[in-house]
């Protein structure tokens, strides 16, 4: 799913809390904020001030701090202002102004005749520019969006997927009733951050966590089972795909073969689990999710158990000449 | 792979009554039946997911098909959108 356009209005309207914060707010060049940000990066145009235009990355919004600031000042005050008119040239997204810094008037006139938004944040330049990667690498991340659920098990995060009617929404339900945590129902949006940890979430906040049950209708986790058995979003650790018990398909019996399932380019460690009547599928996906917190604290089932095997194979075979059949004590 | 782009035309948009009438109608046929809102694509199988659309009056959707029955699947989920999903 391609990104739809990503303005700085909406991230003048970005719902972010504490720690997240960009506390922005815009003084001028508001007909600009319909621009739209292309690039999730920032620039520090002090080259750019004092003239060099080589390789300006003018796509980037534009952060000052207190040294452009003060750069800004005193060019203005020696009437230096032909950097600045080359700055608003080109079609900037915005310019930034951290610690509450107050741009110089000349500055503010340029913007407003050319139409540049101007925003201002009471945070420090470091912390401003770390936490607006950290926003804009989630928005700017690659998104998908998958037919399934997304529950967290014993604090691993299953995605379960299957064709329509396999009862993957009554799996999901009968994990809720014991415990565990319902992400999203039917749409699950994945977005890919930092290139190799896949979040999801559900697509749509309003619906919430509503599922759709056959024979009950559209019913709400939350109201039900409480604020206990929901979650926002979660990291996708495991697919977990239901499909109807085909008697000719071979199944895997021990455990020792790894699939996996290439979703936006990550490799996730992929389950396929035949449904059929009077089988458990809830149950069989709580042991899934505690084995792989096993594997992932280096203890992996299948081949330890293997392991024990060869090694009673060998001192058995070890043994062998001194205990023939034909001995008589 | 049949495709066809549809425009709803009841006043309130695909709500919840329309989405079960959708999700009802597609899950007869076998084959795979996907609706498409600009980029957002979700299986036309699955009631929260119409939902989750939230299509309104006068948006234009795109239904594909694909399988065995794909012409029928087409036809069938076309026909709810021009009787304006029996409303108004």
């Amino acid at each position: 799913m391609a990104l739809k356009r990503f303005s700085v209005l909406d991230l003048l309207g970005l719902n972010l809390k504490e720690h997240d914060s960009l506390d922005l707010r815009c003084i001028c060049g508001r007909r600009g904020l319909v621009r739209d940000i292309t690039i999730p990066d920032l620039n520090r145009p002090g080259l750019a001030l004092s003239g060099f235009y080589d390789s300006f990355a003018y796509q980037r919004v534009q952060l000052f701090g207190r040294g452009e600031v003060a750069y800004l000042n005193k060019i203005i005050a020696e009437g230096r202002t032909e950097t600045i008119q080359q700055l608003f040239s080109y079609q900037l997204p915005c310019c930034i102004f951290t610690h509450s810094l107050e741009p110089p008037q000349a500055f503010i006139d340029m913007a407003e005749e050319t139409g540049c938004p101007v925003l201002q944040t009471g945070l420090e330049s470091s912390e401003f520019s770390s936490r607006l990667l950290r926003i804009m690498s989630n928005i700017f991340a690659p998104k998908i969006s998958i037919h399934g659920v997304l529950v967290e098990v014993y604090g691993l995060g299953i995605l379960i997927l299957g064709d329509s009617g396999v009862g993957k929404s009554e799996t999901a339900l009968e994990l809720i009733e014991r415990g565990h945590r319902l992400v999203a129902d039917d749409v699950v949006e994945i977005s890919c951050v930092n290139g190799n940890v896949l979040i999801g979430q559900g697509a749509n906040k309003i619906i919430g966590h509503h599922m759709e049950i056959r024979g009950l209708g559209i019913i709400n986790i939350t109201q039900l089972y409480g604020v206990g058995s929901i979650r926002e979003r979660k990291e996708v650790q495991i697919v977990a795909k239901l499909e109807e018990w085909d008697a000719n398909k071979v199944y895997d019996r021990l455990g020792t073969e790894a699939l996996t399932m290439e979703i936006l380019g990550v490799q996730v460690p992929k389950l396929e689990i035949p449904v059929k009547p009077g089988r458990n599928v809830p149950i069989i996906l709580e042991t899934a999710a505690m084995n792989e917190r096993l594997k992932s604290m280096g203890y992996f089932s299948a081949k330890e158990f293997n392991q024990n095997v060869l090694k009673w194979i060998e001192t058995d075979s070890a043994r062998a000449p001194y205990y023939s059949v034909d001995d008589s004590y | 792979m049949t495709t066809k782009t549809v425009t709803i035309k009841n006043r309130a948009g695909i709500h919840a009554r329309p989405a079960a009438l959708i999700a009802q109608t597609a899950n007869r046929f076998a084959s795979e039946i996907l609706i498409e809102r600009e980029e957002t694509r979700i299986n036309a199988k699955s009631i929260m997911g119409i939902i989750t659309m939230a299509a309104s009056y006068n948006t234009q959707l795109t239904i594909r098909a694909d399988g065995a029955d794909e012409k029928e699947a087409v036809g069938a989920i076309e026909a709810l959108f021009e009787n304006k999903f029996e409303e108004d």
